[in-house]
């Protein structure tokens, strides 16, 4: 009944010139059970993959062999799980601090980077900036691209409140750490009453008797040391930023068929697109099609007419109609979606009695997905 | 901290259970939380108006700028005020108000440093972001500071505003810090108005005035957070009022077949002959679907008997929602609404 071209992911998953994955989409609604699976899938062609997740199941990390944070890739083992694939499949979850720390060493020298990594503002920032967690699973997946050492690298992006945080986060960091805000009550008296007038002082002064001048002191000492940081960053994030947009990325955007799953999936399309990034297209997760060919009429007129006589028919049916009025909504939310994204190739994942988190029931939905099963 | 009442787990088709907690009762401040995806804004929403049934008022408060509400209620973005979003059962109403954590710092500055005038241009510069990024802390401490604000505020007649007050809180992955206001802190300076507010709202979160609900589906995922998040709860001595299942499954399967069809055994003669007495042909494609459907289905419902199991061995009340097939709609709030008065919410 939809006259356009499905998501063909087995086809994006095969081709050797994209080198970049990236699944994104709101919290809940299967971003790294998908990511994982196109990672299986494209392993088992024969490619070598590596999977970078963020805040994984812990049962889908234990298949992984992810046992705990690990900076680095893992190959995974496939004993007791089914046939390893004739390509490789490795692991990795991101740890969010050590990354950080990692750039800062890599762009000072060792001395100057001691200093900031002690500076108790840069753990502030590296810990809790809403949006550093964004920022460095894009700058792993930099480094790891850089290292040409995978065919295919599945990004799967922090579990956000908003799912466009990450193609943000860069931006929103550098030009807080760059910010004036920073500077003007790191170093008040100059120059400030111009542009803000009294309120300002009055400002700082809050903000001093709010936070404590600790806090400004330690900000101040770690802006000094910063400077001069801010370019490499800023061309570090660059980069990341032509590696998304280029051809040999590809963007999936998951959702569930509710309103606010795709909702936020609609906007992050449309973003895509603003942005030019090359988005693949949208994988709808847990739709219910119905298995068998009843109409919800005939159903529904037969339940009544069973329901003293044969209970077990009565449930049966009552599954079925269930299920055709789940898919009813489901089909309601699919046109809308289709309506203001007519471009926009779907491909649907079907929900599974059970949840993903080993490496077979992975493969059962790699299979879903590329329509190879 | 926990009553014991009402700890059994209810099913979803009985009625008259009452299981909300005596203390629930008493409590005027109502945390929801809940791993992301399971409905915590809905079902907040409906907890709302469970409790302002026959007459009552109460505010139900977001903190996360999502502006969920309005998108569940229908209704415009909501200002930093407190609007009347719904009328409940028995003439009751509820307001609503989406902290905003801009206008709540600005307001705060107002207050204390008469800094009213210079708010729009402090804000155009990133002053705000700014305050909050230095002190993360800073920002728990002014939206759990509104709320509180929103408790112990009392009208002419001295009696407070609100019979109740819902906040729809950040996720379980947050909630822990976001309730442990004595640790953000630590962030912030010793002395002043914010430490005073700080200090008020840490006794708030721990008096018999409040309560946490984690509002959780019957999955792996979910489970696991809710029970990890009472584990952190209690070790931060901080009452949990409730467990509310969402979107569980209903089931028309009597017990004995469950197993049976979850293991594809299902009697298909006696599905063929029940078919056939209702006039439609059992073809063999037919009974396979339906007997797929079914099997899925039984799968599902095993799989949330175990999940509700792991819930009832932690000993808080639980409360259960069914799955809305229709959508979690206006119209579905207010049925959930029901299900939670059925269960003795707002009685």
């Amino acid at each position: 009944m939809m006259a356009r071209a499905p998501l063909d992911l087995e086809k994006v998953l095969n081709d050797p010139s994209i080198r970049v994955v990236v699944t994104c989409g709101s919290g809940g609604v299967g971003k790294t059970t998908t990511a994982a699976a196109m990672a299986i899938y494209a392993a088992d062609q024969g490619r070598k993959v590596a999977v970078l997740t963020i805040d994984p199941a812990r049962r889908l990390a234990q298949s992984l062999g992810l046992g705990e944070l690990d900076n680095v890739p893992r190959k995974v083992e496939f004993e007791g799980s089914g046939d390893a694939p004739s390509g490789e499949l490795w692991a990795m979850m991101l740890d969010t601090s050590r990354t950080f720390d990692e750039m800062v060493s890599s762009n000072a020298n060792a001395d100057h980077a001691a200093k900031i990594l002690a500076n108790p503002f840069y753990t502030t920032i590296s810990t809790s900036f809403s949006g550093t967690q964004e920022y460095m699973a894009m700058e792993k997946l930099s480094q790891l691209a850089a290292t040409d050492e995978f065919d295919l690298i599945v990004v799967d992006t922090p579990p956000s409140r908003s799912a466009l945080d990450f193609l943000d986060a860069p931006q929103r960091l550098s030009s807080f750490l760059d910010g004036r805000m920073i500077r003007l009550l790191a170093s008040p008296g100059r120059g400030v009453m111009r542009i803000v007038g009294a309120g300002f002082q009055l400002f700082a002064k809050a903000v001093t008797s709010v936070v404590g001048g600790q806090m400004l002191a330690d900000a101040a000492t770690f802006v000094q040391l910063f400077e001069g940081m801010f370019g490499g960053f800023r061309d570090r994030a660059q980069a990341t930023y032509d590696l998304l947009r280029s051809s040999r990325t590809a963007f999936v955007v998951v959702a569930v068929p509710e309103p606010d799953a795709l909702r936020e999936a609609s906007y992050f399309a449309d973003r895509l697109r603003a942005e030019r990034m090359p988005l693949a297209g949208l994988v709808l997760n847990r739709t219910h099609p119905p298995m068998a060919d009843l109409s919800l009429a005939t159903t529904q007129a037969a339940i009544a007419e069973v329901a003293g006589s044969s209970p077990l028919t009565a449930a049966a049916l009552a599954v079925h109609a269930e299920r055709l009025t789940t898919r009813t909504q489901e089909l309601r939310m699919r046109a809308r979606l289709d309506r203001a994204h007519p471009d926009l190739p779907v491909v649907e994942v079907p929900a599974l009695a059970f949840d993903a988190h080993d490496l077979p029931a992975l493969r059962i939905i790699a299979g879903q997905l590329t329509g190879t099963s | 901290m926990i009553s014991d009442e009402g700890s059994v787990a209810a099913l979803p088709k009985k009625k008259t259970t009452q299981t909300w907690p005596a203390a629930a009762r008493r409590a005027r401040l109502h945390v929801v939380s809940g791993k992301g995806g399971t409905g915590k804004t809905t079902v907040a929403a409906a907890l709302a108006l469970a409790l302002a049934a026959d007459g009552r008022r109460v505010l139900l408060a977001e903190v996360e700028e999502r502006q969920g509400i309005a998108r569940l209620f229908d209704v415009p973005p909501l200002p930093y005020e407190e609007r009347k979003i719904a009328v409940a059962a028995g003439g009751g109403e509820v307001r609503a108000l989406a902290v905003d954590i801009e206008a709540a710092l600005l307001e705060y500055f107002a207050m204390f440093y008469n800094l009213g005038f210079a708010g729009r241009s402090l804000k155009r510069m990133g002053a705000v972001e700014f305050a909050t990024t230095l002190a993360p802390g800073l920002r728990d401490v002014l939206l759990t500071g509104k709320v509180k604000e929103t408790v112990t505020r009392r009208g002419g007649d001295s009696k407070p505003i609100y019979d109740a007050v819902v906040m729809d809180a950040p996720p379980t992955g947050r909630i822990i810090n976001f309730l442990n206001v004595t640790v953000a802190m630590a962030d912030l300076a010793r002395r002043g108005p914010i430490r005073n507010q700080a200090d008020g709202v840490v006794e708030l979160l721990h008096s018999a005035d409040t309560v946490v609900h984690l509002v959780t589906l019957l999955e792996d995922m979910p489970v696991t957070e809710t029970l990890e998040a009472i584990t952190e709860l209690r070790a931060q001595k901080l009452s949990v009022g409730s467990i509310i299942v969402n979107a569980a499954t209903v089931t028309h399967l009597g017990a004995a077949s469950l197993k049976p069809a979850a293991e594809n055994r299902l009697d298909l003669g006696r599905l063929a002959s029940g078919l056939a007495s209702a006039g439609i042909d059992p073809d063999p494609d037919l009974l396979a679907g339906l007997a797929n459907e079914t099997s899925d289905h039984a799968v599902r419902v095993l799989a949330e008997q175990q999940c509700r199991e792991q819930l009832t061995a932690v000993g808080v009340p639980l409360l259960s929602l069914p799955r809305l097939v229709d959508g979690a709609d206006l119209g579905g709030v207010y049925e959930l609404a029901d299900h939670l008065a059925e269960q003795g919410v707002g009685r």
